[in-house]
């Protein structure tokens, strides 16, 4: 999230799409109703009508899977009608860079496709620069090749018409949303769009992220009070576990995780961000800092120059090694992995292809499974089709405890880092998960001292003290985290004053990559610090009105509370919207005012710097060369879509996926027998697997069983009527519900034809309640986004029938 | 903690008591200040922050003078739910107070049809001397390329989003000494 939930009540126009807030972030949306209370107007695009839409000035819906044809339909709407902010693409995006002249994009493809590989070769998608390697750029938008122009061009296929055939919408309705969300182009008006699963969970799942983050930049949206691109996350620490590391592509603060070309430390700085342009900070141009100050956190004193802070030890992918989700539980069904820990993850019922999962677990040797509750990862021996006498996996089950029973910080969706404390003791034997991975480790290094073994060095060399009176200490580990000065510095180059060894460095500014600091996760210093703990704050200041609060607990990067924030001012540091001042400049004392700024730099017009600091050009990205899959997004069909051709193009699916195919994998698309759409979706009353919410008496009561809903127009064709039992199923598996019968979902028409969708939650699971139906996702298929290799869940082909047997009713 | 008794339990019962009197035409107010003082009485309260959806509403737990959890409830000082909790966030109490809880480490064994119930102790020592027979197995230096790798092939991870930052941070560090490349959680789903 680039803004914060409670910035909501700041915005003019709010988009929920891919998303459903009142189900889902109840909370949050007490900040929309104030912002609709002060005149907002609040739009939701959907398959479905949903808690969310009822509470809309406008529900529109659309077919699922087809979001970029709606999105890309408004940026024509938006170029077409001059609705964009044009001081601030000219000077904040890259809209006026000249691309290389052997990019192209033709039929569904872009530039560089290789059939035989899948993949592009992305060398064309890239700017010509000037002889100092600076990017070209035609500040009047005319040059044929510039990012404006090559937009209008790629956007001018999705004709209303177009889009309209594609996604199901009546014409009507796109314009309404068009003209409304647009109306947020001027510098007076700021709109936000949230959005969630139902943008990530498709083949096209960053692409439909990058179409809004184009529509943001064209009207000004980024970097604004009430504005931005806000993902509204589903776990309550997902995006601490996400900074911290525990993905196998990124290091803790999104260090690149090593890879076997890059052998040694200087081989991995090599790939460090650069950028010959003055006027761009590209901030990761100090990633060598985070990465020595990395290791320093995980070796110690044992990590040192010489050796190249232990960068050997950490553990290196191949080259082009993928080890997401789903590659990994294939390696786990073909037999790759003896070992397997499912640690607070209930896999048998969250993953895609979830029965290929239990499956897999099948071939393990050991695992273990730590959660509060018994979950069919930890049970799946027992499960539905199993025979344990045949399974031989070992399974250790560990009881942790939940949340108010130990202390520690979480990350909501903000970016903001809340401390919590201990109200009780964990019941039983049950032990916080890091006490428990803290004794863990210790007996691992006590064998590895005993018995030597396999390269013992990254185990013996770890730096592992985080007790206290014998106990493990959060605190300590918090501190580590934040980062210290560990060697004495006679001056530092940031402020030339001196440091002694063993303070907390005051934020990341002070790192250095000469190993006189340690820092665990560079975003995450300044956190605690010197001066205290700063997420565990609780005063409620709150100096522009906006309802920032910045001394209530604190806010990655260096508490700054709406990042890109030097985007909401003019060339001299002024507010471009005096209503809702962000920050300003204050010449007299030479510093900002408001807001932490996006780096302390003066203005842009008085020798300042772009706002966009993360990005090497500095600027915003409406050309976005980096993903794998185009630089501008383009509509293709889910795997498994209900027409035969992608209106759009010949391309049916997006032409880089990784299909994975043979045994439990299996897909087909505009098969006679799965012909309904289908969508995996939550309530309010259940949590992701139910692993923690089927237990609690007060929830399972409000909602018991799994249903599927359905329209009155297929019940009608199917034979099914309101509470029928009813049976789902795909070509990977096949589970029972109760059929809603609701005018909550109509048919579409796409194309002329008459496309009917379906939903169902994937709360369930057989291990409890007895009678409450399984996992939804033993229907969804092993197929991801071929940037981030989330699985394509929001969209795939079903077919729904009423069970032959039906259960007796109760007489009344 | 440091939240002291606070205002917010004089104001609610300001509110009941004019809902009361409106509804019932005699005045309830002081019954219902005195059960709202009866539920957490002498009770300790402790702020924390639900863990369910990415929100980060705030929530008051008090438990009573043998440390049990008696109640939870919306905290009022929270600035993005003001006291507010969704269906899930206000039965937090049930998550503490949950005979269904795990209170055992559990173990199958190959082959079994049940579960056995063993201590901290031995599961503790039999999963460090799995992960080291595996680790020792699996173990690669190089790669097919010659490459240094360093990396334990034979076991994956997954989890979690449920623990608190400095458990994610220090569980990817256990993770990574142990040469896994394997490291997954709910993010990539």
């Amino acid at each position: 999230m680039t803004n914060q939930y409670n910035d909501f009540r700041n915005a003019d126009v709010i988009l929920n799409m891919g998303g459903n807030v009142a189900e889902n972030h109840p909370v949050s949306f007490k900040w929309i109703q104030t912002a609709k209370d002060k005149g907002a107007i609040f739009i939701h695009v959907d398959p479905r009508f949903t808690r969310t839409s009822s509470k809309a000035d406008m529900f529109v819906r659309l077919r699922s899977g087809s979001d970029i044809a709606f999105l890309g339909g408004m940026v024509k709407y938006i170029l077409d009608n001059k609705l964009y902010d044009e001081f601030y693409i000219k000077n904040y995006t890259n809209i006026s860079l000249i691309v290389n002249p052997k990019y192209g994009f033709n039929d569904g493809l872009f530039s560089g496709y290789d059939p035989s590989k899948r993949a592009y070769d992305r060398s064309t998608w890239a700017y010509e620069m000037d002889e100092q390697g600076i990017p070209m750029r035609d500040m009047t938008l005319q040059d044929p090749r510039c990012v404006f122009q090559l937009l209008k061009k790629q956007y001018s296929r999705y004709t209303p018409e177009k889009v309209t055939e594609i996604t199901g919408t009546p014409m009507d309705d796109l314009l309404r949303v068009y003209k409304a969300y647009s109306s947020t182009g001027t510098p007076n008006k700021a709109g936000t769009c949230l959005y969630a699963m139902g943008w990530t969970q498709h083949t096209v799942g960053v692409q439909n992220i990058r179409a809004m983050c184009i529509i943001q930049l064209l009207l000004g949206n980024m970097g604004i009070a009430g504005g931005g691109v806000n993902a509204l996350r589903g776990e309550s620490n997902v995006q601490g576990s996400t900074d911290h590391g525990l993905l196998f592509h990124i290091l803790p603060g999104y260090l690149p995780a090593p890879r076997a070309q890059w052998e040694t430390l200087a081989d991995y700085n090599k790939t460090t961000p650069a950028s010959k342009d003055s006027r761009s900070l590209n901030w990761w141009k100090n990633r060598p800092k985070y990465i020595v100050s990395f290791l320093k956190s995980m070796y110690g004193e044992k990590a040192t120059k010489e050796n190249d802070f232990g960068y050997a030890w950490l553990p290196k992918l191949d080259p082009t090694q993928d080890a997401s989700w789903l590659v990994l539980f294939d390696e786990m069904y073909k037999g790759k992995f003896p070992g397997f820990f499912a640690w607070g993850m209930n896999p048998a019922c969250s993953s895609a292809n979830a029965g290929k999962v239990r499956m897999a677990l099948a071939k393990l040797d050991w695992m273990v499974n730590v959660n509060l509750f018994d979950n069919e990862t930890g049970s799946f021996w027992e499960g539905p089709g199993m025979d344990p006498k045949k399974i031989k996996t070992e399974v250790f089950q560990l009881p942790c405890a939940a949340s108010m029973e130990k202390e520690g910080s979480i990350s909501n969706s903000g970016r903001l880092m809340q401390w919590r404390y201990k109200a009780s003791n964990p019941p039983g034997e049950a032990r916080p998960d890091g006490d428990i991975m803290y004794e863990l480790f210790k007996k691992v290094r006590v064998l590895y001292e005993k018995e030597k073994g396999a390269y013992p060095d990254p185990v013996l060399n770890l730096k592992w003290d985080y007790e206290t009176n014998g106990h493990f200490d959060v605190h300590k580990v918090a501190k580590e985290i934040n980062g210290y000065f560990v060697e004495d510095i006679s001056e530092h180059p940031v402020d030339k004053k001196a440091y002694k060894k063993g303070p907390l460095v005051p934020s990341f500014v002070y790192l250095l990559d000469d190993g006189h600091t340690s820092c665990g996760s560079w975003i995450y210093s300044a956190s605690y610090t010197e001066a205290g703990n700063m997420a565990a704050r609780r005063k409620k200041t709150d100096p522009t009105g906006l309802g920032l609060y910045p001394e209530w607990a604190w806010c990655w990067p260096v508490n700054r509370r709406i990042i890109y924030n030097r985007a909401s001012v003019d060339l001299e540091g002024n507010p471009r919207n005096p209503n809702k001042p962000l920050m300003k400049w204050d010449a007299a004392d030479k510093k900002w005012v408001g807001d932490v700024p996006d780096g302390p730099q003066p203005p842009m017009g008085t020798n300042g710097i772009y706002p966009f600091i993360m990005k090497p050009d500095g600027l915003g990205s409406i050309f976005g060369p980096g993903l794998i899959d185009g630089p501008f997004p383009e509509h293709y069909e889910p795997l498994e879509c209900p027409i035969e051709k992608n209106l759009m193009s010949s391309q049916r699916i997006n032409p880089v996926i990784r299909v994975f195919e043979g045994g439990p994998d299996t897909f087909l698309t505009c098969d006679p027998r799965y012909p309904f759409v289908c969508s995996t979706y939550r309530v309010t009353e259940h949590w992701q697997t139910g692993v923690l919410t089927r237990w609690l008496p007060w929830l399972i009561e409000a909602e018991p069983q799994i249903f599927c809903e359905m329209s009155l127009e297929l019940a009608k064709l199917k034979g099914i009527k309101n509470g029928d039992k009813v049976t789902v199923e795909t070509s990977r598996g096949k589970i029972w519900a109760v059929a809603i019968v609701t005018s909550r979902l109509k048919p579409f028409n796409i194309a002329g034809n008459t496309v009917h969708q379906i939903g169902l939650p994937w709360h369930f699971g057989w291990i409890h309640p007895k009678d409450g139906g399984d996992s939804a996702n033993l229907l969804t298929p092993t197929i991801g986004d071929p940037n981030t290799m989330i699985p394509e869940s929001k969209a795939f082909m079903a077919n729904v029938s009423k069970l032959a047997q039906q259960p007796a009713k109760k007489k009344s | 903690m440091k939240i002291t008794r606070r205002t917010f339990l004089k104001i609610s019962g300001a509110t009941a008591a004019g809902t009361v009197i409106g509804g019932l035409g005699f005045d309830l107010s002081p019954a219902e200040v005195y059960a709202q003082q009866l539920r957490i009485k002498g009770a300790k309260e402790t702020a924390t922050i639900c863990c369910f959806c990415s929100v980060g509403c705030g929530i008051i737990v008090s438990t009573d003078a043998k440390g049990k959890v008696i109640n939870s409830e919306g905290d009022p000082d929270h600035p993005i739910s003001e006291g507010s909790l969704c269906a899930k966030g206000a039965s937090s109490y049930q998550i503490a107070v949950n005979s269904n809880r795990l209170q055992r480490v559990r173990y199958r064994a190959p082959y079994s049809d049940t579960w056995k119930e063993v201590s901290w102790k031995w599961a503790l020592n039999k999963i460090a001397a799995n992960i080291k027979k595996t680790r020792d197995a699996s173990f690669m230096e190089k790669n097919a390329e010659g490459k240094v790798v360093n990396r334990t092939n034979g076991i994956a991870s997954v989890g979690s989003a449920a623990m608190d930052n400095e458990e994610c941070w220090l569980y990817q560090k256990f993770l990574r000494s142990l040469g896994l490349n394997y490291i997954e959680h709910q993010a990539r789903i």
